[in-house]
Order: C-alpha cells, then sequence, then structure tokens
C-alpha cells in the first residue's frame, strides 16, 4: 500500500474542491491574483481537469497599482495556458482618484480590491469563486470554513458558518448568495514553495532577489516601480538587492533585503526568517481583528 | 519569563520544530491531523499556543503583536497568554473563549501537523464535531483539579462518534496539584472506566502543565514519576495506520465527469477505498453496468496503480453511462445499494428535526431526498444512555431510520467515512441540518407502509437490488421483459391445462416458456437495448454534471 505523502494529500484535497465546486456551482471564477499561492491555485486547476482545461475563467481585480512585472506575467501566464481572463477595474474608484498615495491603504484598498472584486462578482454573475488564501496567513482566516458562504451583498458572518464535516462540503445556497472557496486552506507558506520547486511552477520575478530601485519609508523597504509614487523629502532612490515574501500593489508592499536568487535559496531564506510573511502587508496592521473586518466587509 | 527571553533559550537549545531555524531541506513527510478538545479554562488554546510557539511556528511580529494583546486581552498576568495566539475573532478575545474551530499548523523534521483547536461550550458542538471529523487523533484535556467533567464525556463521544480512534489524555495544570501522581492515576482510571464503550483503539495519558511547558515539548522535571514520552514526541511518532479494512472492495465516488472532447470521457474523484489498477475490472452503481479500468491519470500523470486518497480520473474500456453519484467500485465486494439507512444523526440545525419532512441527504458525491421516517431513541452524550425522544434540538444525537428517494451505494461509517459519512440539507434555509452516520448494512429492508412482506419481499428486494432503482433504466426494461413473459406464457400453459388436465404440466410448460423465451428473444431484445441506450445517452449527456433534483 502506497501512503501518501503530506503534500500529495494537501493536493488531493484542493483538487477535490476543485471539482466539486465544477460539479455544483452554477458559474464559478478563479480570483487570480498573480502570487504564488495563485500560481499554485492554477496550477492545481489545470491538473484537477486535466486532459480538459479548468471549466471557469481566471479574474484579476487590478487595482491599477500592482507591480508592471505582476502584471506582464499575469497577461503571459493567460496565454500561454490559452484561459479566459478577465481584468475588472473599478472605474468608479478611478473616476474619484483613489490611490494608495494620498488615499491611504485602508482605503484604497477597501475601494479598488472589496468594492472592485464585489463590483467585478455582481456584474458576471459569479457564484464561486476560488481565492488562494491559507489559513495560516492570518489568524481570522484561521477560523474560516473551506467554503465560505456570502450574503447577497457578500458580507461574511463568521458566527454562523456552517459545520463542515469530513470532506462533505454544502453547496447549497439561496440566490443572490454565493461562495468563496479556499482549496489551499491547509497548506502552509512552506508547502505553497515546496510544491512550486517540486512541480516547477512558474511565479512572478519579484520573488527572486534582483538589484531593483527602493526607498525606505517608515520601516519598508518600497520599491519605486512608476514615476506615480512621489518621493517625500529627504527620501532617495537608490538600487538594493531585494525580493518580495508577498506581492500586492507596490507602495504598499514592503520588500526585504535578500541574496536568495532561487527556489532553493528562498525556501532556506524562509525557514530561517523570524518575522511572518504578511509582516510586509501593511493593511494587515490596521489594528487587532482588522482583517475580520475587512473581511465581515467582503474582503477576499 | 517574557516571550522573547523564552525565545532566546529556545533558540540556544535548538528548536523542536522546523520552522524558522530549522532547516532540513525538502522531503516527503507525513501528515497528522489532530484535535483538542476539553472544557473552557482548560488551557486547549494554551497548549496550542505553546506548542506553535516552541517549534518556532511563530513569528516575531506576530509574537509583538501577542505580547501587545496580552497586556490587552490576556488572563495570565504580566505572562504572555499564548491562548491568544489562536483565539482569532474578536468575539473570541473579547470573552476569552474559543467559539469556532481554529486550524493551526506546524511542523517538525519528522511531521506535518495540522491542529483544530475546537470550543469546549456545549453550544458550539457541532463546530468541534466539524474539527474532530477530519481528526486522526484526539487530545482530550482535563484539568487535573478537576478531574472528569461532562465535557469530557460529551468531547470523548462525539469524537469517537465521527470516528476518531486514537485519543491521547492531557491531564493538565499539573502544577496546580503539587504535580502529584495519585492525582494523575486516578484521572487515568476514571478516564479508561468511562470511555470503555467508544471504540477507540489506543489511549494515551500524559501529566502536563501547558502554561509552563512540563511534558509538552521537553519532559519535565517535576514529574520524573512519569516516564512516557513529552506530547509532541508523541504526536511525531504515534502510528495512526487504520484497523484491518472492514470492506475490502474499491471505491471510486464519481465527482465530476471529464469530457474535453468527443475523444476522451473520465471520471473523476478521490479513491475512497481501496486500490486501482488499470484492467481492473469494476462496476458502476447504482446501474451495476460492469466494465475495465482502462486508464488512471493522476495529478502526477498516467498510473497503472492508483492508491486510497488519490485525485484520479479513470477511463473504462466501454462507453456506459455514468454521472456525478455514481460509484465506480471492485466487481466484488461491492457496497450495498439502499433505499432505506438505519443511521445516527448528530443535530446541527436551528429548527429540530421533523420527523416525515423531506431533507437533501449527501453522501460522498451523490445527493438524494431523505426523510426521517424513525426516530428510535436519543443519546444522552454524557451517560451514553439511549432515552424515548421524539425530536432532536441542536447538538442532540439519535438513531433514526430515513426513507430515500434513490438508492445510493453505501457502507457502515465504521467500515469506511467516505461511504458511510453523510450531510443533512434543509430544503428552504440550505442549512446543514445534521452530520448522518450509517449503521449497519442490513440489505434493503422491506419498506413500513407499502413494501411487499414475507419471502416473496425479499425476493423483490433481491431483485431490486440486483436491477437498481425505481426509474432506472434497467428496472424499467426488466420489468417489462419478465410481465410480458409472464402473459406470453399463460397461453400456451392453459392450452396444456386445457388438455391435460393437470395443474403441475401446465406449471412446468409456464417455467420451460419463462426460461427459453428470453434466450430466444436475447438478441432481439439486445439490438432494441442498444438504439434505446443511444438516445437515453444523449438526453444524460447535458444532465450528467448535475445532481439529481438538487437543492
Amino acid at each position: 500500500m502506497i501512503a501518501l505523502s503530506h503534500l500529495q494529500k494537501l493536493e488531493a484535497e484542493a483538487i477535490f474542491i476543485l471539482r466539486e465546486v465544477a460539479a455544483t456551482c452554477d458559474n464559478p471564477v478563479l480570483l487570480y491574483s498573480i502570487g504564488k499561492d495563485s500560481a499554485v491555485l492554477l496550477h492545481l486547476a489545470m491538473k484537477a481537469f486535466s486532459p480538459g482545461k479548468p471549466p471557469f475563467p481566471l479574474l484579476h481585480v487590478d487595482t491599477t497599482w500592482k507591480f508592471r512585472e505582476m502584471i506582464a506575467f499575469r497577461d503571459e501566464t493567460a496565454r500561454r495556458l490559452g484561459l479566459e481572463l478577465i481584468v475588472h477595474i473599478n472605474q468608479d474608484g478611478v473616476k474619484a482618484g483613489i490611490n494608495p498615495v494620498t488615499s491611504g491603504s485602508r482605503i484604497h484598498t477597501d475601494v479598488m480590491k472589496t468594492q472592485g472584486l464585489k463590483q467585478a462578482l455582481d456584474k458576471y454573475g459569479f457564484d464561486a469563486a476560488f481565492g488562494g488564501a491559507r489559513r495560516d496567513e492570518e489568524k481570522s482566516r484561521a477560523k474560516e470554513r473551506v467554503f465560505s458562504l456570502r450574503s447577497a451583498d457578500h458580507r461574511w458572518d463568521p458566527k454562523n458558518q456552517r459545520p463542515e464535516p469530513w470532506s462533505l462540503f454544502n453547496t447549497a445556497k439561496k440566490q443572490g448568495e454565493s461562495f468563496r472557496v479556499f482549496p489551499l486552506s491547509n497548506w502552509t507558506e512552506r508547502d505553497v514553495w515546496d510544491y512550486i520547486a517540486l512541480e516547477s511552477i512558474p511565479v512572478v520575478p519579484l520573488y527572486f532577489a534582483a538589484p531593483r530601485p527602493v526607498l525606505r519609508r517608515g520601516d519598508a523597504l518600497i520599491m519605486r516601480d512608476d514615476e506615480r509614487l512621489p518621493l517625500l523629502p529627504g527620501e532617495v532612490v537608490e538600487t538594493r538587492m531585494v525580493r518580495f515574501r508577498t506581492l500586492g500593489c507596490y507602495p504598499l508592499t514592503g520588500a526585504i533585503e535578500s541574496d536568495a536568487t532561487n527556489l532553493t535559496d528562498i525556501i532556506a531564506e524562509m525557514r530561517a526568517s523570524q518575522s511572518s510573511e504578511r509582516q510586509g502587508r501593511i493593511i494587515d496592521h490596521d489594528g487587532t481583528g482588522s482583517m475580520e473586518q475587512k473581511k465581515q466587509e467582503g474582503y477576499f | 519569563m517574557t516571550a522573547l527571553n523564552v525565545r532566546q533559550r529556545a533558540s540556544e537549545t535548538a528548536l523542536p520544530g522546523d520552522g524558522p531555524a530549522n532547516d532540513d531541506g525538502l522531503h516527503a513527510r507525513s501528515l497528522l491531523r489532530f484535535i483538542t478538545c476539553g472544557s473552557v479554562d482548560d488551557g486547549k488554546s494554551t497548549l496550542i499556543g505553546r506548542i506553535l510557539f516552541e517549534t518556532g511556528a511563530v513569528f516575531d511580529d506576530q509574537l509583538g503583536a501577542l505580547q501587545r494583546d496580552s497586556r490587552k486581552f490576556g488572563t495570565q498576568g504580566t505572562k504572555v497568554d499564548y491562548a491568544l495566539l489562536v483565539d482569532g475573532l474578536s468575539a473570541e478575545r473579547e470573552q476569552g473563549i474559543t467559539i469556532d474551530v481554529a486550524y493551526r499548523y506546524f511542523s517538525t523534521p519528522q511531521r506535518a501537523f495540522i491542529v483544530a483547536d475546537t470550543p469546549g461550550h456545549e453550544q458550539y458542538t457541532r463546530n468541534m464535531a466539524t474539527g474532530a471529523s477530519t481528526a486522526d487523533l484526539a487530545v482530550i484535556l482535563i484539568d487535573a483539579r478537576l478531574g472528569l467533567l461532562t465535557q469530557t464525556l460529551r468531547h470523548s463521544f462525539i469524537v469517537s462518534l465521527v470516528g476518531v480512534r486514537h485519543v491521547v489524555v492531557a491531564v493538565n495544570k499539573m502544577d496546580l496539584v503539587g504535580y502529584d501522581r495519585a492525582v494523575f492515576d486516578r484521572i487515568c482510571a476514571d478516564y479508561r472506566r468511562a470511555s470503555a464503550n467508544l471504540g477507540f483503539t489506543q489511549i494515551s495519558f500524559i501529566p502536563i502543565s501547558a502554561r509552563d511547558g512540563d511534558n509538552v515539548t521537553s519532559p519535565s522535571d517535576a514529574m520524573e514519576w512519569y516516564r512516557g514520552e513529552p506530547l509532541l514526541a508523541h504526536l511525531e511518532t504515534v502510528s495512526i495506520e487504520a484497523g484491518p479494512d472492514l470492506h475490502q472492495g474499491t471505491v471510486l465516488p464519481v465527482q465530476w465527469v471529464n469530457r474535453p472532447d468527443s475523444g476522451f470521457r473520465g471520471y473523476s474523484g478521490n479513491l475512497a477505498l481501496g486500490h486501482l489498477r488499470t484492467g481492473d475490472e469494476v462496476a458502476v452503481l447504482p446501474s451495476g453496468k460492469t466494465s475495465r479500468v482502462e486508464r488512471i491519470l493522476t495529478p502526477a500523470g498516467d498510473t497503472s496503480h492508483a492508491a486510497v486518497g488519490q485525485a484520479l480520473t479513470v477511463t473504462l474500456t466501454d462507453k456506459i453511462d455514468i454521472s456525478r453519484g455514481d460509484l465506480i467500485v471492485s466487481a466484488a465486494p461491492r457496497p450495498n445499494l439502499r433505499r432505506s439507512l438505519r443511521a445516527r444523526l448528530l443535530w446541527t440545525g436551528e429548527t429540530p428535526l421533523a420527523l416525515g419532512d423531506r431533507y437533501g441527504l449527501k453522501l460522498a458525491s451523490g445527493q438524494v431526498n431523505a426523510v426521517v421516517t424513525t426516530l428510535h431513541h436519543s443519546v444522552d452524550v454524557t451517560t451514553f444512555a439511549e432515552i424515548a425522544a421524539t425530536s432532536l434540538a441542536t447538538n442532540d444525537i439519535g438513531a433514526v431510520t430515513l426513507d430515500l428517494d434513490k438508492a445510493i451505494g453505501t457502507l457502515p461509517f465504521a467500515a469506511s467515512t467516505e461511504l458511510g459519512g453523510f450531510i443533512l440539507i434543509d430544503r428552504i434555509s440550505h442549512e446543514t441540518v445534521a452530520f448522518g452516520f450509517v449503521d449497519e448494512d442490513a440489505p434493503l429492508p422491506a419498506t413500513t407502509n407499502s413494501g411487499p412482506a414475507g419471502a416473496f419481499g425479499a425476493v423483490l428486494a433481491a431483485l431490486r437490488r440486483r436491477i437498481g432503482p425505481a426509474g432506472s433504466l434497467t428496472r424499467s426494461e426488466l420489468a417489462g421483459l419478465l410481465c410480458g413473459n409472464m402473459l406470453a406464457s399463460l397461453i400456451p400453459a392453459g392450452l396444456v391445462y386445457g388438455l391435460t388436465g393437470s395443474l403441475s404440466w401446465a406449471l412446468l410448460v409456464v417455467a420451460a416458456d419463462l426460461l427459453l423465451r428470453p434466450l430466444v428473444l436475447g438478441g432481439a431484445w439486445a439490438g432494441a437495448r442498444r438504439l434505446w441506450r443511444r438516445r437515453q445517452s444523449r438526453n444524460q449527456l447535458a444532465s450528467e454534471n448535475v445532481l439529481g433534483d438538487g437543492i
């Protein structure tokens, strides 16, 4: 008898979840945020429906402030795999001039990401959206079910989640309700990197260390990806060997100084690290319970 | 001692975990899922928090937040409150209790672990059962000062009910009873006695102090009388091999029909039982049609041999109609097809069980409608006694009989979680109102009101089992064939009776006619059936990935 390794078990569980949604929901979509977790999720979706293609499109909610390399990688990935890619931008937010520099991280994220996502889900009538979120990322995520039911206005009710025994997912929902589905719920950051290495999954080059133009703002090293980020008095752009542990809007994503230019180095660096991957995310630190608050409002 | 000092101490002695600071390279590890349960203030969250911390699964920025939160919400005075690492919802932090299951992750060079930290409160039993359902092992905490509580018994019962067979009893707060061995021994004896009928295959007892770390990741200096392993070492090495398979067959529930083009027709699902090889003879339930395995596709590509748990897509050598909810099983033995189930229910719904109401029943990938016809009794979860009941409210457990509108293939829960565990879904609120556990594997019982009885009933039931559920293709074909034959046989039989006056001769003619006619008609019949099937399969293509009247 062959015993499955821990990664094989996680892989089988994720594929099961992907197929379950495809079979029971009318109009699923894969939230493709371009990062490493999305890369793994997409890779698993390709496997789940092989030799066919995943029976759902990819959706990217573009805040217009992503790293340029992310956008290039996104388009190339959709082309390489021959998948439909929907890009949605909250035009109301663009018209209102919302941006992470002057509007602040909280408003920018709410308008361009959370509201943008709701707009896109409503516009296309998606009733299930896959996300690459993992329970080890953040404490309120640790409490979320694999199938997370959202009301017609996309709210999450953490105190009234459906029990979810074994691998029996209750996929019934009322008109207007939808699911956020997390096939990578039980993966850790390390599992994601180990799997990327094992399966040679392409990821955005920003994860690997390279000389990049950065400035120091507070505790964070911010990469100046284009001219829209104004320099504050005394700030200078200098070239440093840096990489990113997570990817988001470039003015809100801190780089780390690193010489890890390949997967082996990244995995070794991660294991030696004393800080969590979300440390570089500025939006998580708005206060205790802030992620839970955002999720209740409809953030992924 | 502050958390950071503990970290420094831990770093100097090398962390037992392989989080930060331990680099063991990429290699295959096994996975252990466990659940911790106990009463309020037993120290569950503290225990998990400490394990996470000492295996290096807590990072410095999280530790900083923990120290801030400990001052704000902590219940440990000036000490770091590890419970705050796991109580993730605002309401939980404010009330200092665990409401919902929190899943946490850590690993050591030996194993990767998924911990379900579950609430102790009775009102959150369904959340506890959710966490327990995927666990290989349960850590049951008992406060050394208080001994066994009704909560302890309830948790043990639920854990046993959802299928956990390995238990660790962690007697916590040993520091508060002077590390007294007699206290520990008494609790062990009490627990052994209380859990004797719960079907656990292994129970280990460990005296700990979660707050101070005794026997959690390292042996306790204060309890030298305890010669066993600390908790973490036990979890790293404990064997969770399942017992001997109660059902020897293979079962692949069809989750998704994969038809990218006319040249490929695969059936996807995770192998629930047994193993599968190319060339194996298989049957499809409920239709009973047989074929052979042509190809097996796994996430790693084609294989000739698949193991239990793997996510597969298989193709068969024959083109037969298979849709989501069907089971691809070994030719023998096969799960029984059943229209009626004896089962236990753990009621999770807000509204109580209503006898006679229809619920959606989801088992493996199949979904049918079910009516609870009889509530035999409920179970007192602290004395395990059967008590008379007329309904089940939230968190109640009862034994019931369910009638199904279609036959499904099942096994007893004890033989297979996948083929014996189900959920009931309210058809209006869509709430998951119950977890179900198929109890026995008797053949189809005669239905209570309209069903045939006696030997004739048994023959019909056996026939029904052979030929599939009402409305199925095979069943209508066969029924038509039999009726037609019987009527046709009466003509020559009547003739013989008229001529000879002998009833036995006439019966002989009927029997011979019934036996021989199918042989003669067989060829013509097979042709007609092929045509019929072709039409039927066209109709079915559109609907095969849709659940039967889905709710």
